[in-house]
């Protein structure tokens, strides 16, 4: 068990690396000098503003240093929790713009994640060969698998919230209520998460009931399956037997998952405005605004990382396996 | 085996070369039962319907388009209608939904077949390599596919589009291709394990022929149908990417595409004005799309595995 967690904690110590130093060649393996190519972009009038910008560029890039000790300086700022400052919400840093957007991301992304994979699962496990349950739904699983997370949230709000009007078209909040802890302020943020919430929730759950699906069929024409009916058997608990091994690779999937699932975080956050990560990133590629397009990105990669090992030691105390050394969930 | 036992490497390769239509191809018996299952399959049939249908919609359906996709026209904002060939209306801006539509539609199948294309190259070239070689070769294959494989693609794919001022279809296929290839690497990788160590891949090595020949004469061969499944999800994968990333904003610059329509319609309040038919139609093509390609590989794999064909 240690030696898998460690194996496991190496590659991702190794992706964390691999990941900073693409985040920080990218801008230098660019044709130009990107400040000036920056400068050109943002086009500011006032000369002393624009000498300050540069200023800030060249410092913030550490241009007129050797190669290596740019490339050292960029994780000696990372691990001082220095991201580089925003041009569009000058001089905002870009670790508490992050900051700021996290609770509206996770809020989303958390429950949607597990609770979709809960039900999906279920589902999926409760079709797998039975015929009218099947024939129903698989074929929604696989149309709401195949719909792209942008636009099951533009019919969410075009149905539920321009035509019926029963939920807000967007925003975390109302602009008029008075933020604070109030029961008044909470409910109105659940009434703005559900929408954003439920196209997430969705999607998922189409592609987790059919992952599951297929996988219990697997299972129950596998050799002990048979063995086991053959012994006489009750159908319930082969399928028990078949679920519980479906699972192990369904937890694995749920690591191997999240990078989709935080792209469609990010456009649904863009079609409800909803001022999580995925809407600072639109309005910083918009804007190109690029220090925070970077340190979103990085911020992105450290969430993925902790979650996936999160994941690794659900799978160690779930498939016993792992725990004796034996093999079982491939590094 | 006796036979060839005495004989020269080169007859060896021959004798191969006479099995290997028998080997990986099931005979012609096969081949009619695999056909058997399949136009019995009703998700197959369902599957490749669709996703032909969609396909020559994409080929054909510029044809009847009236006006340059990107034009401004002089109507506003109207519904779909026969007058003046705005089949499909037209845009807040007057630019004609169809056109762009079909442009779209077009491009969503070149990214499909180039992204997953390259996904598919890719995947196989590292998945073949690590599962034939093996030993140190297969470790640091394994390890530059486990850190592709947690690295969350799509964020690093913003990041190199942000950089980039011009984007192409081409471009945007090449990085969406590079990127998601981990997956049927691995997959990739075990199936050439359990294969490397049979009779027929032996003998070929005997026979002196090249690794890179073994790989894609002896075992891709024998796994032909699950490589054409995986590049099924690969270009289904690479068309929502695509479609994901153009609705940031980092599409190709200067066409349209369904996602960029999407955004588009979005940006400019079309869900508050009702214009339905500028949002609906490109996210009802990739859904159409992509999972007519997820129904196939269902059906195929029922096709292809005896133990799945239902009851």
């Amino acid at each position: 068990m240690r030696r898998y967690l460690l194996r496991k904690l190496g590659i991702y110590a190794l992706t964390f690396v691999a990941a900073v130093t693409v985040d920080w060649s990218i801008p230098h393996l660019m044709p130009g000098n990107p400040v000036l190519t920056l400068m050109g972009r943002i086009q500011i009038q006032d000369p002393k503003v624009a000498q300050h910008v540069y200023d800030n560029y060249m410092r913030s890039f550490n241009l007129d240093l050797p190669l290596w000790k740019q490339y050292w300086y960029f994780w000696v700022s990372l691990f001082h929790g220095d991201l580089g400052t925003s041009i569009l919400q000058f001089p905002t840093p870009v670790s508490s713009i992050i900051v700021h957007a996290i609770p509206y991301t996770l809020g989303l992304l958390v429950p949607s994640i597990l609770l979709s994979w809960y039900v999906g699962n279920k589902v999926g496990a409760l079709a797998a060969r039975r015929k009218v349950l099947d024939n129903t739904a698989l074929p929604v699983g696989y149309v709401l698998t195949a719909t792209p997370y942008m636009w099951l949230a533009i019919l969410l709000v075009w149905i539920f919230a321009v035509t019926l009007g029963l939920f807000p078209v967007g925003l975390a909040y109302s602009p008029t209520a008075g933020r604070g802890w109030s029961t008044a302020f909470l409910l109105d943020v659940a009434h703005h998460w559900v929408l954003p919430f439920l196209s997430l929730f969705l999607v998922g759950c189409g592609g987790w009931a059919i992952g599951m699906r297929n996988m219990i069929i697997y299972e129950l024409e596998s050799d002990y399956a048979h063995y086991l009916e053959s012994l006489g058997a009750p159908r319930r608990l082969v399928r028990k037997y078949a679920f519980r091994n479906a699972m192990l690779p369904q937890i694995s999937g749920l690591a191997l998952s999240l990078g989709a699932v935080i792209a469609g975080a990010l456009v649904t956050e863009i079609v409800f405005s909803y001022p999580g990560l995925g809407y600072q990133i639109y309005r910083a590629i918009t804007n190109e605004d690029y220090f925070v397009i970077q340190g979103i990105f990085l911020f992105i990669i450290v969430g993925v990382l902790v979650a996936n090992f999160i994941v690794d030691i659900v799978y160690v105390v779930v498939d016993p396996r792992t725990r004796i050394g034996m093999q079982g969930g491939q590094a | 085996m006796s036979a060839t036992g005495t004989a020269s490497p080169r007859s060896i390769a021959g004798a191969v070369d006479e099995h290997l239509p028998e080997l990986p191809q099931p005979a012609m018996s096969g081949i009619r039962e695999t056909l058997y299952f399949a136009l019995r399959n009703r998700k197959l049939l369902v599957g490749i319907a669709i996703s032909t249908a969609m396909l020559l919609f994409a080929l054909v359906g510029p044809v009847f388009a009236r006006h340059p996709a990107l034009e401004y026209g002089g109507h506003l904002s109207v519904g779909p209608t026969t007058k003046d060939g705005y089949w499909f209306g037209t845009t807040l801006l007057g630019q004609d939904v169809y056109a762009q539509f079909v442009t779209g539609l077009r491009l969503a199948f070149v990214v499909g077949v180039l992204g997953g294309g390259i996904a598919a190259l890719a995947g196989m070239l590292v998945g073949f390599t690590a599962g034939y070689r093996g030993g140190i070769v297969d470790e640091v294959l394994n390890m530059l596919t486990n850190v592709v494989l947690v690295i969350p693609t799509f964020a690093l794919l913003l990041v190199i589009a942000a950089y980039l001022k011009v984007r192409g279809i081409m471009t945007e296929s090449i990085f969406i291709g590079l990127t998601s290839w981990p997956w049927a690497a691995r997959a990739l990788r075990a199936q050439t394990f359990s294969l490397t160590s049979r009779d027929f891949v032996s003998l070929a090595r005997l026979s002196g022929s090249r690794s890179w020949r073994i790989m894609f004469n002896e075992i891709a061969p024998n796994m032909s149908s699950y490589l054409f499944m995986m590049f099924i999800l690969l270009f289904g994968n690479a068309i929502l990417i695509a479609a994901t990333l153009d609705f940031i904003g980092l599409g190709p610059s200067n066409t349209i595409s369904l996602g960029m329509m999407m955004q588009l319609s979005v940006q400019n309040a079309a869900l508050q004005l009702h214009l339905w038919w500028w949002f609906l139609p490109p996210g009802l093509a990739i859904m159409a799309i992509v999972g007519s390609l997820y129904v196939m590989n269902v059906g195929l794999d029922e096709v292809f595995n005896p133990r799945l064909r239902s009851m």
